[in-house]
């Protein structure tokens, strides 16, 4: 039976931190940037409040955030922290160090583009640009999602065979900043579903290790490959938390997400908040007779290859929305995934890369409507490009 | 290390790499990478140790007739030994030779 808990309008930066103090993180060690910001301000008020018994630790930079992070966690305290952007960018170095020492660190990412020309506003260029850092990385696409998925992803992190740190992408504004209905899950019950972190191997004076040590060539591809292993087995367990988290609370999460597929002969393919605008152009669409389904990635890194072609299998048409430019590339970087997951497959759809929704710029119902018109269409003529730019003035 | 590292396979790999016995880098042999051997002409030698004290990979030792000596197995042929030597006793000369 499902935990039924109040539903109340929440703004979706301090439910992410409200679900941070139901975890009982130890350490929170973060630098302000829009548009995290609300996230961590809200976790220091709560810290100075009382009402989260934990260590905030205020760094002069996001490179810091990131290294203390791996100090606290080294030591066995469950750790969070939040950027964007550039600050993202900033700890970008650090970020392998987090995933090859297997530290379970649970980080929000409020999505934005990248400077320059300066923009505060929402794209997925930052993503993108930590795409092989080696985090296990779940993109949501509301309020609720973000909510559910910082608690399941410090039990994922912290699970003795997975170990590794996770990044949750919750778009920038678009989510960050709106009041949405949100159920915060009750606290016994969170106690209940994520037990105490124990760190294997923790810092200890008592049982000295050395962590991040030098390896040589001798042994520096066992250790990465080890590495790869690991965060490749981590899907099974992920999906065993999310199934746990169903059952505790009434809410199913998976790594490919489906929405009005059956029968659908063109899909379109979308991460995070937009696909919500999208299923109603699907639900538009539906409605005046056309076969369009929606596909939707919730769990970005490690790549869900069997699902995922099991999703489109039957597609003619595959048209993939991405957020980001992979300047001087093949299209975008989640369509050119893409289109390597399914080359050796024998059947497969007509893939169309699209890229929009750029630094803030909006995809309307309508908008969508027009993608897919502009994807079907280039489906059956080819185009010019390498990809499709959607809404650039010309 | 339970294993030489040249022995270990992925799956001996501990969690984050993280290496729980000491001493591993003891077992590093970092004499491979010479491409000069410091020689001695120990007559002048005067035990004085300062060969020693600034030796950045701390692998000169005293031997049997207690002068200061390289242990190649970690001397990596910085010269720097050579250099500080206040009666010039050692000398670099290439490995080829």
């Amino acid at each position: 039976m499902a935990a039924k808990t109040a539903v109340e309008g929440i703004e979706v930066s301090i439910g992410i931190s409200e679900a941070v103090g139901l975890a009982d993180a130890d350490v929170i060690a973060a630098y302000p940037i829009t548009p995290q910001t609300h996230i961590v301000e809200h976790l220091a008020e709560m810290v100075a409040e009382g009402e989260l018994d934990a260590e905030f630790i205020p760094v002069e930079s996001e490179h810091s955030a990131m290294s203390a992070c791996l100090g606290s966690s080294a030591a066995g305290a469950r750790t969070f922290t939040a950027t964007a952007g550039q600050g993202l960018e900033l700890m970008h170095e650090v970020l392998y160090v987090a995933s090859s020492m297997q530290l379970p660190i649970v980080m929000a990412v409020a999505n934005r583009a990248l400077s320059s020309p300066l923009s505060v506003w929402g794209d997925h260029s930052d993503m993108m640009s930590v795409r092989d850092t080696g985090w296990i990385q779940i993109v949501v696409e509301n309020g609720q999602e973000a909510v559910d998925n910082i608690i399941c992803s410090f039990r994922i992190a912290e699970d003795k065979r997975v170990l590794l740190p996770v990044m949750m992408h919750v778009d920038g504004f678009y989510l960050t900043h709106v009041i949405e209905p949100i159920a915060l899950p009750d606290r016994e019950l969170v106690k209940k579903f994520l037990p105490p972190n124990r760190f294997p191997l923790p810092l200890n004076p008592d049982h000295p290790v050395t962590m991040g040590d030098f390896a040589p060539p001798v042994v520096y591809t066992e250790a990465k490959w080890a590495q790869e292993v690991n965060l490749r087995n981590s899907q099974k367990i992920i999906e065993e938390v999310w199934g746990e988290f169903h059952k505790v609370f009434g809410r199913k999460y998976s790594p490919v997400e489906k929405y009005r597929t059956d029968n659908a002969r063109v899909l379109l393919f979308t991460m995070g908040s937009f696909s919500e605008t999208a299923m109603e152009a699907v639900d538009k669409m539906q409605g005046e007779g056309r076969d369009i389904g929606l596909v939707r990635l919730r769990l970005w890194r490690p790549f869900p290859f069997a699902e995922f072609r099991e999703a489109v299998k039957d597609a003619d048409v595959l048209i993939v929305l991405d957020r980001a430019i992979s300047f001087g590339g093949p299209g975008g970087a989640v369509c050119s995934e893409i289109k390597a997951a399914l080359y050796d497959e024998p059947r497969k759809p007509k893939i169309v890369s699209i890229i929009g929704g750029l630094g803030g710029r909006d995809i309307t119902v309508a908008g969508f409507e027009e993608i897919i018109e502009r994807g079907i269409q280039v489906a059956a003529t080819g185009s010019k490009n390498e990809y499709e730019i959607y809404g650039v003035r010309e | 290390m339970a294993k030489p590292e040249n022995e270990l396979t992925w799956e001996d790999i501990d969690i984050g790499a993280i290496v729980t016995e000491p001493g591993s880098a003891r077992a590093y042999r970092t004499g491979f990478w010479r491409s000069q051997r410091p020689t001695y002409d120990f007559r002048k030698c005067i035990k004085c140790g300062i060969c020693a004290m600034y030796c950045p990979e701390g692998c000169i030792g005293q031997n049997k007739e207690a002068f200061f000596e390289a242990d190649l197995y970690w001397c990596k042929g910085c010269g720097v030994c050579a250099r500080e030597c206040p009666t010039r006793v050692i000398s670099m000369v290439e490995e080829e030779e």
